[in-house]
């Protein structure tokens, strides 16, 4: 989810000024984004040699972390926006990190591959599973351990006592506020820890 | 090929308050420096050095073979730290016996030799001595301070002595204090020089002798230090140093480790000052900002205004990565600029004076990037 209409979609969620943690920031794109458009200050946090060299040469301070290993480098309520975009479904501890994302942002925000999106039950329904241009890997060698859907999210914010401030799916860019689950293959939450 | 360095000395006749309340005075200091001062003399890299180095950082000697400088290849013209574009500071510590004056040189008060006589000196200490060679090199603020291992302490003390004389602090392969376990090592270092028949009370000299023993077992047990035990086995595995039949002696040499270990000990007797060894690890020893903060790392940084590059070496049991996350958090609690590379290379504390593609990828990137901020 490189694309720029869907990083400009997550980084209306970011507001101006905020103090912003990026959980898995890849080559730092989106907080160089943050910062150069919105004012925003922060860290990226990455386990990957060639995007911590990538964060460096933009200009981007990054942190180079393992995220199995916990957030204990980073005090409560210490950012007004933690990001986990297209970070959660690499993580084998998904739902403690995302109440370490809870503990250490003010407000969260997740956006992760949702299986639910049609054509992925298109492909399931056939007997396969989906190997698409948003999950474009074959399932012996895919990276994302973690499947879910959009409605997966709800139940899981709700058992960690996450209050949602907005849900949304993206496709193509595009917000899809009807029927994200179905029509969206990306599902998008803003939260804040009840 | 290299380029040429050209070691300096600078004077300073005045009195050098030191953190034990002692004080040094007439002093000598032996530096170089690589790359052009710019205009507006905003391009300066100060670089710190560890125990066993010196001023001579890049560069070789003209007629000197093997004289490259301890980090020539992160150093010099195209290097990742760019003397085409940055103005380096290489600067010899007080006490050490490489130029800089140290014990071997004579107390200026009673005309004898200092030997053990020579003040403790401390991180700090360095810090202030460096920061007058600045004033008198008409530095007012530094690019970047930039130092690995003991180096690295001394570049994190200036983010706190002298915050507003530099823009960033890049700290390699150090930590905010020592271990227990890193003292320990030191002490018996320090033991084996100490308990030397030939170290005379740290007055050797007079005797005309050296307690090369003692320095030999000193240089052999930090060197296993700096290694991993996988680069150990790599390198040297359970090797014979000759044939394929055990001696069966308990003291010729049998394995190929135990001769480079004698190899470099004798080296390091050869060149290295005995008190200058005991002096430097103290200096280790001592370092600890947060001692005054109530061990409380994150107040003691608060000070530090600089941005901050820190790099760690997975295979570092010396100065671990967990070492500088400890840094890495009390800047982050202190909210300050703040990038941190753990590098996964195999070489141990050596990591930090090897090339390792990914290292000197986020060290060129850093000072890419510090470049761009300064006048060409």
């Amino acid at each position: 989810m490189t694309e720029k209409a869907a990083m400009q979609a997550l980084a209306r969620l970011v507001p101006t000024g905020s103090r912003v943690l990026d959980l898995g920031c890849g080559n730092g794109a989106m907080l160089d984004y943050l910062q150069r458009e919105r004012g925003c200050s922060g860290y990226g946090v990455e386990i990957d040699d060639a995007n911590v060299l990538a964060c460096v040469q933009r200009g981007v301070d990054v942190i180079q972390l393992n995220l199995d290993e916990g957030l204990a480098l980073f005090d409560d309520n210490s950012f007004d926006v933690v990001l986990q975009i297209d970070t959660l479904q690499h993580l084998r501890n998904a739902e403690t990190m995302l109440r370490e994302t809870a503990r250490v942002g003010r407000t969260g925000v997740v956006a992760f591959p949702n299986f639910a999106h049609w054509p992925n039950r298109l492909s399931i329904l056939r007997g396969r599973m989906p190997v698409t241009r948003r999950l474009p890997y074959q399932w012996y060698d895919t990276p994302n351990i973690r499947v879910g859907t959009y409605k997966d999210f709800e139940v899981l914010a709700t058992k960690n006592s996450l209050r949602i401030l907005d849900a949304f799916g993206l496709q193509e860019g595009q917000e899809v506020r009807w029927l994200p689950n179905a029509r969206a293959g990306t599902a998008v939450f803003h939260f804040e820890h009840a | 090929m290299s380029f040429f360095a050209t070691p300096q000395s600078m004077h300073f006749p005045e009195v050098l308050p030191l953190q034990s309340g002692a004080s040094l005075r007439d002093y000598h200091l032996a530096y170089e420096t690589y790359g052009t001062l710019n205009a507006d003399r905003s391009n300066a890299v100060l670089v710190c050095h560890a125990l066993n180095a010196s001023h001579h950082v890049a560069g070789v000697y003209a007629g000197q073979d093997k004289s490259e400088g301890w980090w020539d290849n992160m150093i010099g013209p195209g290097k990742p730290v760019d003397t085409d574009r940055f103005f380096v500071i290489g600067v010899n510590n007080l006490g050490s016996c490489f130029g800089s004056t140290g014990p071997m040189h004579t107390h200026p008060d009673t005309g004898e030799v200092y030997g053990a006589d020579f003040p403790v000196v401390t991180v700090e200490d360095w810090v202030n001595a460096q920061a007058r060679l600045l004033d008198r090199l008409g530095i007012l603020q530094l690019a970047a301070v930039l130092g690995g291992s003991l180096g690295g302490m001394q570049a994190l003390s200036w983010t706190l002595q002298y915050p507003e004389r530099m823009r960033h602090a890049v700290v390699v392969a150090s930590a905010p204090n020592l271990t227990a376990e890193n003292i320990a090592f030191n002490e018996v270092a320090r033991r084996a020089i100490v308990t030397d028949p030939d170290f005379h009370g740290g007055h050797f000299y007079r005797h005309g002798v050296i307690p090369k023993r003692g320095l030999r077992i000193a240089r052999m047990i930090g060197h296993i230090t700096y290694l991993s035990d996988d680069v150990m086995n790599e390198k040297f595995g359970r090797q014979l140093r000759e044939g394929l039949e055990l001696k069966y002696s308990t003291q010729d040499i049998e394995f190929q480790i135990e001769s480079y270990l004698r190899y470099q000990g004798d080296k390091f007797s050869d060149y290295f000052d005995a008190n200058t060894y005991l002096l430097i690890t103290r200096a280790l020893d001592y370092f600890d900002p947060a001692r005054v903060h109530g061990g409380n790392l994150t107040r003691a940084l608060a000070r530090a205004t600089a941005k901050f590059l820190l790099v760690s070496f997975t295979t570092d049991w010396r100065f671990s990565p967990q070492r500088s996350r400890e840094i890495v958090k009390a800047l982050l609690d202190n909210r300050r600029s703040v990038s941190y590379a753990e590098i996964d290379a195999p070489h141990g504390h050596d990591a930090f004076l090897l090339d390792d593609a990914r290292y000197m990828g986020v060290m060129r990137s850093y000072f890419d990037s510090i470049s761009k901020e300064v006048q060409p």
